[in-house]
C-alpha cells in the first residue's frame, strides 16, 4: 500500500495523529526522508567494485559484512546532477522485497517525527524522476520532507513494482 | 483454519513421502505380485495414511484409503492376486490420495473432487475374482464414515479407529483386522524406530541459512588468512591454522546435509514409465544405475522436471512398439537406461534408450521447413551439429514434430533448466539404434571452482567448468598468432580458428594489460570453444557465488559476485552469456569454430581429448583429460616427504606425487622446475603426477596399436603422427600409492 493514499480521503481523527518516523538525508539541496523501519544500516563511503555494463543509477557492488549489497546513486536516479568531485556519498543501507539496497545520499540527518496530518502529494514544482520516485511531502515547520518510495528507487523504471 | 495444524503439517510431509515410495513399491509388485514383504509393506503405508486422517478428521481420505487397504489386505490374505487392472486401479488411488492431500496443504479442507467411481472400481476389483458377496455394500457406509470427534481424539486415538473400522467392515474382516492390526502396527514402529534416533527432520530453509553462513564464514576465513602473513605472532597463525581446518570441515559438513541421492528424483520415474508405456502400448524396462549418487537438494529440485521430459520423452517417442521392435530385430522390450555418477566434480547423469533414434535428415528437412537454417547451411552442417538443432527454441514450438523428429518437444527448455544451473547437455543417437542424452551438472550451486582473471583493473572470476586451457602468446607469437578476418580475430589453436573475444571491449573497459602479452582463456560454452583476451591470468580459487540484485538483471553477462579474500567483491562471468553477446555463437549458421582440417571425424574409434606430455626424458605420454583435475605447478622447495613418499600441501590436504620417470626407471633428473603435476581426483582426494612437460591437448581417435607388456600404460598409439605411450593411471596409482585408487575411466 502506498502510504500516502490515506491522506487523500477524509479519514477519521486519530489517524491524522498518527506519527512515523523517518530517516533523513540530503541529496542536493532536497531533503528526503525513508520510513526508518527500512533502513537497516547507515555507514560510510565504502569501496565498491563497479559494474560494467550496468545501469547508470548503479554505482556499484559493496561488501556488506559478507553480503553483497548493490549501490544506487540516488542523486541519478532522482535526476539530479552528480556529486562534485572528491565529495564521498554515505550509504544508507535499506531492505527491500529484493533483498538490502545501499542508497547513496550526500548527508545524513536526524530521524524526524511526522504526522499524517502534514502530509500532501508531491508538489507539481518537483521534477521528473525525483516526483516519480517520491510518495509525498511532509510539511515540516521549516522545510519540506519529500518521503521516498524505497521500491521504486531501487527498481529500474518499466519493471514492475513489487508490493 | 487458513494455518496448519503442526500435526496435519507433520502428516503431509509423512504421507507423501509413504505415496513416492508406494509408487514405486506397487510398480515392483506388479513385477512380482508373490513378493509378501513388500504388499506387506505397502498395506501398512496405506493403512497408517487410513488411520491417521480418521484421527484428524479427512473421511474422503480415509474412505479411499479404506477400501484400497481391504483390496489390498484380501491380497496379503492371498485370496486376490495383483493383476495389471489392480494395479491401475491401486495407482488411481495412491493419486487420489496425493490429490486430497495437496488440498489439505493448500486449503486445510480436502476438496469437493468426486471419488465415487474410483471407489466404486475399487470395491468391484475387491469381489472379481470371488464369490465374497459383502463387499457391494461396503461403499454405502463408508461414504458415511463420521469422523471422530475431536474430544475423543487424543487419546483414545487407536481404538477409536477401529470402531470405525469394524463399522464400515463386514464382521469377519473386521475381528481379523482387531487381532492383525495392532501386530503391524507394532512391526512397523520397530522397523522405525532406529531410524528416528539417528536421524532428524531439519527444515531445509535452516540448512539454506546455514548454507549461507558458513559461506560468509569461508570469505571470512580466507580474509584472515590473507592478514596472516602480516603477522609475526605465532599464537595468531596457529589459531587461524586452527580455524582455517575447523572452517574447512564445518563447510564440507554443512554441503553433506544438503546432499541428496539422485533417488528422490528417479524414484518416481517406475511409475511414469509404467504408466505411459501403458498408454502407448509399449514395453518398457526400466534400468537405473547409480542411485546413490548424491548432488546439492537444490539441483535435485532444479533438475527434477527437465529429467521428466527426457524420461518422458523416451519412452513416448523413443522405443517403439513391440511389434516395430521386433521387425526391427530388437527384443520387443525396449530399454531405458539410467545412469549417475560423479566425475571430476560433476554430477554425470545419461539418460540412453534403445529406441528408434534420431534420424539427421529428417531433423534437417525440419529446421529447413521451419527456416531455422537454409537448406544449403544444413547440408553442410555435421550430424552432431544438426542432432544439437533440436535444442534451438523454434524447434519445439511444432504440435506434430514429435511424430517426425522422434523428440524435440520443448528440449529448449530442458536445455535452459539445466544451462541455469550451470549445467550441460548433449545428444547422440544413432538411428534405428536409439538415443542418448548426456547432462552435466555440477555438485553444488553454493560453492564452486573459478579461475581469477582481471581486465580493466577489476577482477572477474571464469567458473572452472568452462575453462578448457590457458594459451599466453607473447614475442614473436603475438605477431603471428593473432589472424582477423574481417573485423574478427582468431587465434589458431592447433589447425582449429578459435574467435578471440576481447573482455574489455565486452564489457567497455580501458585495458590495462602488458601490450606484447596477450593472454587467453580458452572456454567452451554451447560445444563451442572461444577465446577470452584478457589483461592477466590469477589464481584459481573457491569461490561463493551470491545473487546479483534486480537492478543488475538487465546485465546478462554476469552470473552473480562474490566476495575474495580481500574483501573485495568481483563479478562473475557469465560465459554462454558473453559468447552470446560477443556473437561467437550465435545462431546455427555460425560455423567459425569448425575444423579446418575436418580428417579426424568419420575415421572409426571414439574421438577423446587427450593430454600429452613429456616424462622420463624425451618420451611421449597421454593421458584421457577427462580423467584429469587439474594441471599445476609445484615449485621443488614446497615438496615434503612422508612415509618415503614425496607429498605437498594442496588445497588443505596432503597430496601425494608420483614421478612419472622414476615410476618408468628413469632418476627424475628430467623434471623441471617448478614440477609440472596432472592432478587427478577421486572422491574429493587428490593424487598429482609428477612429469617433465605438458605439451598439448588434442582432440583424436587414438586407439592402442601395439599392446604393452610394460606395467602403467595400456600401449602405444600414434598421436599427432608421432608414437605417444598411453598411460593407465588407475594401475600406476595403484602400484604407488598401494591402493585401489579408483580413478573411474569410465566415460
Amino acid at each position: 500500500m502506498s502510504t500516502g493514499s490515506s491522506a487523500f480521503t477524509p479519514q477519521p481523527s486519530d489517524d491524522t495523529s498518527a506519527t512515523r518516523q523517518f530517516a533523513t538525508f540530503s541529496l542536493d539541496r532536497y531533503y528526503f526522508g525513508v520510513e526508518v523501519l527500512m533502513v537497516q544500516e547507515v555507514i560510510r563511503y565504502q569501496d565498491m567494485t563497479r559494474v560494467p555494463l550496468a545501469p547508470g543509477v548503479v554505482q556499484g557492488l559493496i561488501n556488506l559484512r559478507g553480503q553483497i549489497v548493490t549501490a544506487v546513486d540516488l542523486r541519478r536516479r532522482l535526476g539530479l546532477p552528480d556529486r562534485a568531485e572528491g565529495v564521498q556519498p554515505m550509504n544508507v543501507v535499506v531492505r527491500t522485497s529484493d533483498g538490502v539496497v545501499s542508497l547513496l545520499v550526500d548527508e545524513i540527518g536526524d530521524v524526524v517525527e511526522t504526522a499524517h496530518a502534514d502530509f500532501e502529494r508531491a508538489p507539481e514544482t518537483i521534477s521528473g524522476a525525483a516526483r516519480e520516485l517520491v510518495t509525498g511531502v511532509y510539511k515540516l515547520k521549516d522545510r519540506l520532507l519529500l518521503a521516498l518510495d524505497v521500491e521504486r528507487s531501487t527498481a529500474l523504471d518499466g519493471e514492475e513494482r513489487r508490493n | 483454519m487458513a494455518e496448519l495444524d503442526d500435526v496435519v503439517k507433520e502428516f503431509l510431509v509423512e504421507s507423501y513421502e509413504n505415496l513416492d515410495a508406494l509408487d514405486r513399491a506397487l510398480v515392483e509388485l506388479e513385477q512380482a505380485p508373490d513378493d509378501k514383504e513388500n504388499l506387506a509393506s505397502i498395506f501398512r503405508t496405506i493403512h497408517t495414511i487410513k488411520g491417521t486422517c480418521g484421527f484428524l478428521g479427512f473421511s474422503k481420505l480415509e474412505s479411499i484409503s479404506h477400501v484400497g487397504e481391504s483390496l489390498l489386505s484380501r491380497m496379503r490374505d492371498g485370496k486376490l492376486r495383483l493383476n495389471a487392472e489392480i494395479a491401475t486401479g491401486l495407482l488411481a488411488m495412491v493419486d487420489a490420495v496425493r490429490n486430497i492431500l495437496t488440498n489439505i496443504e493448500r486449503t486445510a479442507a480436502e476438496g469437493d473432487d468426486d471419488y465415487t467411481s474410483l471407489v466404486a472400481t475399487l470395491n468391484r476389483l475387491n469381489v472379481s475374482d470371488t464369490a465374497a458377496a459383502p463387499a457391494p455394500s461396503m461403499a454405502a457406509p463408508m461414504a458415511d464414515v463420521i469422523p471422530p470427534a475431536p474430544v475423543l481424539v487424543a487419546p483414545a486415538a487407536p481404538p477409536q479407529l477401529h470402531v470405525v473400522e469394524a463399522a464400515a467392515r463386514p464382521v469377519e474382516d473386521a475381528a481379523a483386522e482387531e487381532r492383525q492390526v495392532p501386530a503391524e502396527r507394532r512391526t512397523g514402529d520397530d522397523r522405525r524406530a532406529p531410524v528416528n534416533d539417528a536421524s532428524l527432520r531439519v527444515d531445509v530453509g535452516l540448512l539454506d541459512k546455514l548454507m549461507n553462513l558458513v559461506g560468509e564464514l569461508v570469505l571470512a576465513r580466507n580474509q584472515i588468512l590473507q592478514f596472516t602473513g602480516s603477522q609475526a605472532d605465532p599464537a595468531f597463525s596457529s589459531a587461524t591454522q586452527r580455524l582455517n581446518l575447523v572452517t574447512s570441515e564445518l563447510q564440507e559438513g554443512v554441503m553433506k546435509t544438503r546432499m541428496q541421492p539422485i533417488d528422490n528424483v528417479w524414484s518416481k520415474f517406475p511409475r511414469v514409465v509404467r504408466d505411459l508405456a501403458t498408454t502407448c502400448r509399449k514395453q518398457v524396462r526400466l534400468e537405473m544405475i547409480g542411485k546413490d549418487t548424491e548432488l546439492d537438494k537444490t539441483i535435485i529440485e532444479a533438475i527434477k522436471d527437465p529429467l521428466t521430459h527426457i524420461v518422458r520423452n523416451s519412452v513416448d517417442h523413443g522405443i517403439e512398439t513391440p511389434e516395430a521392435r521386433i521387425a526391427r530385430g530388437k527384443p520387443g522390450e525396449g530399454v531405458l537406461r539410467l545412469k549417475a555418477f560423479h566425475e571430476g566434480g560433476q554430477i554425470n547423469i545419461e539418460i540412453a534408450d534403445d529406441g528408434s533414434g534420431i534420424d539427421p535428415e529428417k531433423i534437417r528437412r525440419k529446421a529447413v521447413d521451419r527456416q531455422l537454417v537454409t537448406a544449403e547451411q544444413a547440408a553442410r552442417m555435421s550430424d552432431p551439429e544438426v542432432l544439437r538443432m533440436i535444442f534451438l527454441p523454434g524447434f519445439s514450438t511444432a504440435e506434430k514434430i514429435t511424430n517426425v523428429s522422434g523428440r524435440g518437444v520443448g528440449m529448449d527448455v530442458v536445455k535452459t533448466n539445466i544451462e541455469k544451473i550451470g549445467g550441460t547437455v548433449d545428444i547422440q543417437s544413432v538411428s534405428g539404434e536409439g538415443t542418448t542424452l548426456k547432462i552435466r551438472i555440477p555438485l553444488t550451486l553454493a560453492i564452486i571452482p573459478a579461475l581469477m582473471v582481471s581486465t580493466g583493473g577489476e577482477m572477474f572470476a571464469i567458473p572452472q567448468v568452462s575453462l578448457l586451457e590457458l594459451v599466453r602468446l607473447e614475442g614473436e607469437q603475438l605477431r603471428t598468432g593473432i589472424e582477423h578476418i574481417g573485423g574478427a580475430a582468431f587465434h589458431r589453436l592447433r589447425g582449429n580458428l578459435l574467435p578471440l573475444v576481447l573482455l574489455h571491449k565486452e564489457l567497455r573497459l580501458e585495458s590495462v594489460g602488458e601490450h606484447d602479452i596477450v593472454n587467453i582463456v580458452v572456454l567452451k560454452a554451447d560445444d563451442r570453444q572461444f577465446g577470452l583476451v584478457v589483461d592477466a591470468v590469477n589464481d584459481t580459487e573457491e569461490i561463493v557465488v551470491k545473487p546479483l540484485g534486480r537492478l543488475l538483471k538487465s546485465v546478462v553477462v554476469f552470473a552473480g559476485a562474490t566476495i575474495m579474500g580481500d574483501g573485495h567483491v568481483a563479478l562473475i562471468l557469465d560465459v554462454t552469456r558473453l559468447a552470446q553477446q560477443a556473437n561467437v555463437l550465435g545462431q546455427a549458421d555460425d560455423r567459425r569454430t569448425q575444423k579446418l582440417t575436418d580428417t579426424a571425424k568419420g575415421q572409426g574409434g571414439d574421438e577423446e581429448t587427450w593430454l600429452l606430455f613429456r616424462a622420463n626424458g624425451t618420451e611421449r605420454m597421454a593421458i584421457p583429460l577427462r580423467l584429469v583435475a587439474r594441471l599445476e605447478e609445484f615449485p621443488s622447495t614446497v615438496i615434503e616427504s612422508s612415509g618415503g613418499q614425496d607429498v605437498v600441501q594442496y588445497r588443505g590436504e596432503i597430496m601425494p606425487l608420483i614421478s612419472l620417470g622414476r615410476f618408468f626407471g628413469g632418476d627424475g633428473s628430467t623434471e623441471t622446475e617448478p614440477r609440472q603435476v596432472i592432478v587427478f581426483t577421486d572422491r574429493g582426494r587428490s593424487v598429482g603426477l609428477v612429469v617433465d612437460q605438458i605439451l598439448d591437448v588434442v582432440n583424436e581417435a587414438a586407439t592402442a596399436r601395439r599392446s604393452s607388456s610394460r606395467s602403467g600404460t595400456v600401449g602405444s598409439a600414434v598421436i599427432q603422427h608421432l608414437v605417444t605411450d598411453l598411460i593407465d593411471v588407475q594401475a600406476i596409482l595403484r602400484e604407488v600409492v598401494g591402493e585401489d585408487a579408483d580413478i573411474r575411466a569410465a566415460a
